[in-house]
């Protein structure tokens, strides 16, 4: 515990000094970007035991809405992104209420059967483009003052984003609501007996995840200027879900090393063994559920609590 | 709903009248007719499989009759939502240890404390804002002997600890009935005598209603027994007079000889 204000301040300092130290930074938003969302589906999973496999319908949705009213309706990115929040929790109310009715893989069926569907509307409504996607979305000035097609001035806005979007959800987790989640996913049965209509904590943590992947996906669609397919289908959510467990469900770092890990492997190691990227990161979750269950950061905070416990005596 | 003779008055908490349970054919609770005196500590034994843990789910909501009815302290909360009757002071306990184990002892405590803390929505505050029912929770831990272990994560209590901390959670909601299912099971003999003690002082204020096995336990505490077999009453009375039920011998030792041991 005592290294955790060291390793954060260490991290915020090395992700301040990115664009001095010439890491190419459209390539680290969108790293923070999916960071975001996987943090969002680890306040889901993590801390409310709930596995949906339909993350991307809120990170797709989101980003589509802000891109359209950007590019279509010549809305400033402040409030196209705020938009683009508000129709992924609009999106997550629903698909959260219809979901969270059922538990374990049945919610998860559900969760991806709706994705499915948005992912469906995505590819035939007037307004996505279809296959082609939004293309040419413009950054623009935030809030008349920031002009974003920067990559500096962009890539400092996603990380103050995203730096508060991690400090929120660490919020959540230890306020009174999060104290209520955590019961509710330790022991479902007896928060009921101690009188909690559970379903309505589990919509509001639902909401609000599905609220933050909608921001990160927001946020993506303006740093690279388009949305696809790609962003609202299937093979996404399944890449949440892998990040967050690669770095550690229920750990508040795990999701942004997962996260960190898997968009660099896709990034360059895509340039050098092509489509074998997909195994090879199918081999790395294998890995990781059969040997290190608890994710990367899980495990390590499992050694540092052994260690200590076993240096603790020794200094008598 | 007109409320019935017997809960009318003062001195019968809950009943359940002719209380049946079917799944798919299988009758797991037959026609049952039970009434609970305030007050009272009220065991219900009987052999594995006779129906006592469904017949506890019904009487808590956790699962709906196929028909019969049940009056809480006079009303009829027959198609009650089980956080519902919760609320209204019936509260129940489970087969296996009911602590969040990733949380530790004091917020198990508080987090019974907390639901009627305004504020349980609210996820923009800090934790620090609970820290007005501490005091509470340590008060509650404290009467279980556990005081010492406000800190400790509850996965990592012994066994008959984390029973006691269920207690001191059960007791954190001040409920009228007490729904204990197995509180001594797999216990070891210092736990048995520690739980058991806590079971008496607990229902001093309160009508505690148990399954248990543990007939050392029950011939301690139980003002009442009543023994289900296949899902039905065969005996009901005090220790002595269930202890000596031919039917109740069969039940426990295949032949109606010998009477009922005292230990286990």
């Amino acid at each position: 515990m005592r290294a955790q204000p060291v390793l954060y301040s260490l991290a915020v300092l090395f992700a301040l000094a990115v664009p001095l130290l010439g890491i190419y930074p459209v390539f680290m938003m969108q790293l923070l970007c999916f960071a975001m969302f996987a943090c969002a589906y680890n306040l889901l999973l993590g801390f409310g035991r709930m596995l949906s496999f339909g993350h991307a319908a809120f990170f797709g949705f989101a980003a589509y809405a802000t891109g359209w009213l950007v590019s279509a309706h010549g809305w400033g990115p402040g409030f196209a992104i705020l938009a683009g929040v508000a129709a992924a929790a609009l999106l997550g109310l629903v698909i959260g209420a219809l979901a969270i009715r059922r538990q374990g893989i049945y919610f998860a069926m559900i969760t991806l059967a709706l994705a499915q569907l948005v992912y469906f509307v995505c590819l035939e409504a007037p307004f996505t483009g279809g296959e082609n996607g939004l293309q040419g979305i413009p950054r623009g000035t935030l809030f008349w003052l920031l002009p974003l097609h920067s990559d500096v001035v962009m890539y400092y806005v996603v990380l103050a984003t995203f730096v508060a979007v991690f400090a929120l959800i660490r919020r959540v987790v230890h306020s009174p609501f999060g104290q209520v989640l955590k019961a509710i996913r330790d022991n479902e049965p007896r928060a009921i007996s101690l009188g909690y209509e559970i379903n309505r904590y589990k919509l509001l943590a639902f909401v609000l995840s599905a609220t933050l992947a909608g921001l990160a996906g927001s946020l993506k669609a303006l740093v690279f200027g388009f949305v696809t397919l790609a962003d609202v289908q299937q093979s996404t959510s399944g890449d949440v879900v892998l990040m967050t467990l690669l770095g550690g469900t229920g750990t508040f770092f795990g999701p942004v090393l997962g996260a960190g890990i898997v968009v660099t492997l896709q990034q360059y190691l895509s340039d050098v063994v092509g489509g074998w990227v997909t195994a090879i990161i199918g081999a790395t979750f294998v890995a990781c559920v059969l040997a290190f269950r608890r994710g990367i950061v899980g495990e390590l905070t499992l050694l540092a609590s052994r260690a200590r416990r076993t240096l603790r005596p020794a200094r008598g | 709903m007109v409320a019935a003779p017997c809960c009318a008055a003062d001195d019968c908490i809950i009943e359940a009248r002719g209380l049946t349970k079917e799944f798919s054919g299988f009758v797991a609770v037959c026609n049952v007719d039970l009434r609970v005196r305030r007050g009272h500590i009220h065991a219900l034994i009987g052999p594995n499989g006779a129906g006592k843990t469904t017949f506890f789910n019904l009487l808590t909501k956790f699962l709906a009759p196929t028909r019969g009815q049940i009056l809480y302290r006079g009303e009829d909360i027959t198609h009650a939502k089980p956080a519902e009757v919760a609320r209204r002071g019936l509260v129940r306990s489970f087969q296996l240890s009911a602590v969040f184990p990733h949380l530790t002892a004091l917020e198990n405590v508080r987090i019974a404390l907390q639901r009627t803390h305004p504020g349980t929505f609210h996820f923009w505050k800090r934790e620090a804002t609970l820290a007005v029912l501490n005091d509470r929770a340590r008060e509650l831990l404290e009467l279980v002997d556990l005081g010492a272990f406000a800190a400790v994560v509850a996965v990592e209590l012994p066994y008959g600890r984390k029973r006691a901390l269920e207690i001191a959670t059960t007791l954190a909601m001040d409920p009228q009935l007490m729904l204990l299912d197995e509180p001594t099971q797999g216990m070891g003999h210092e736990d048995v005598d520690r739980v058991t003690a806590l079971i008496k002082q607990a229902a001093a204020q309160r009508t505690v209603l148990m399954v248990e096995h543990n007939m050392h336990v029950v011939s301690r505490i139980a003002d009442t027994i009543t023994v289900l077999q296949r899902g039905q009453i065969i005996a009901s009375g005090s220790y002595a007079e269930v202890a000596r039920n031919p039917l109740v011998m069969e039940a426990y030792m295949g032949a109606p000889d010998g009477e009922l041991r005292g230990g286990h």
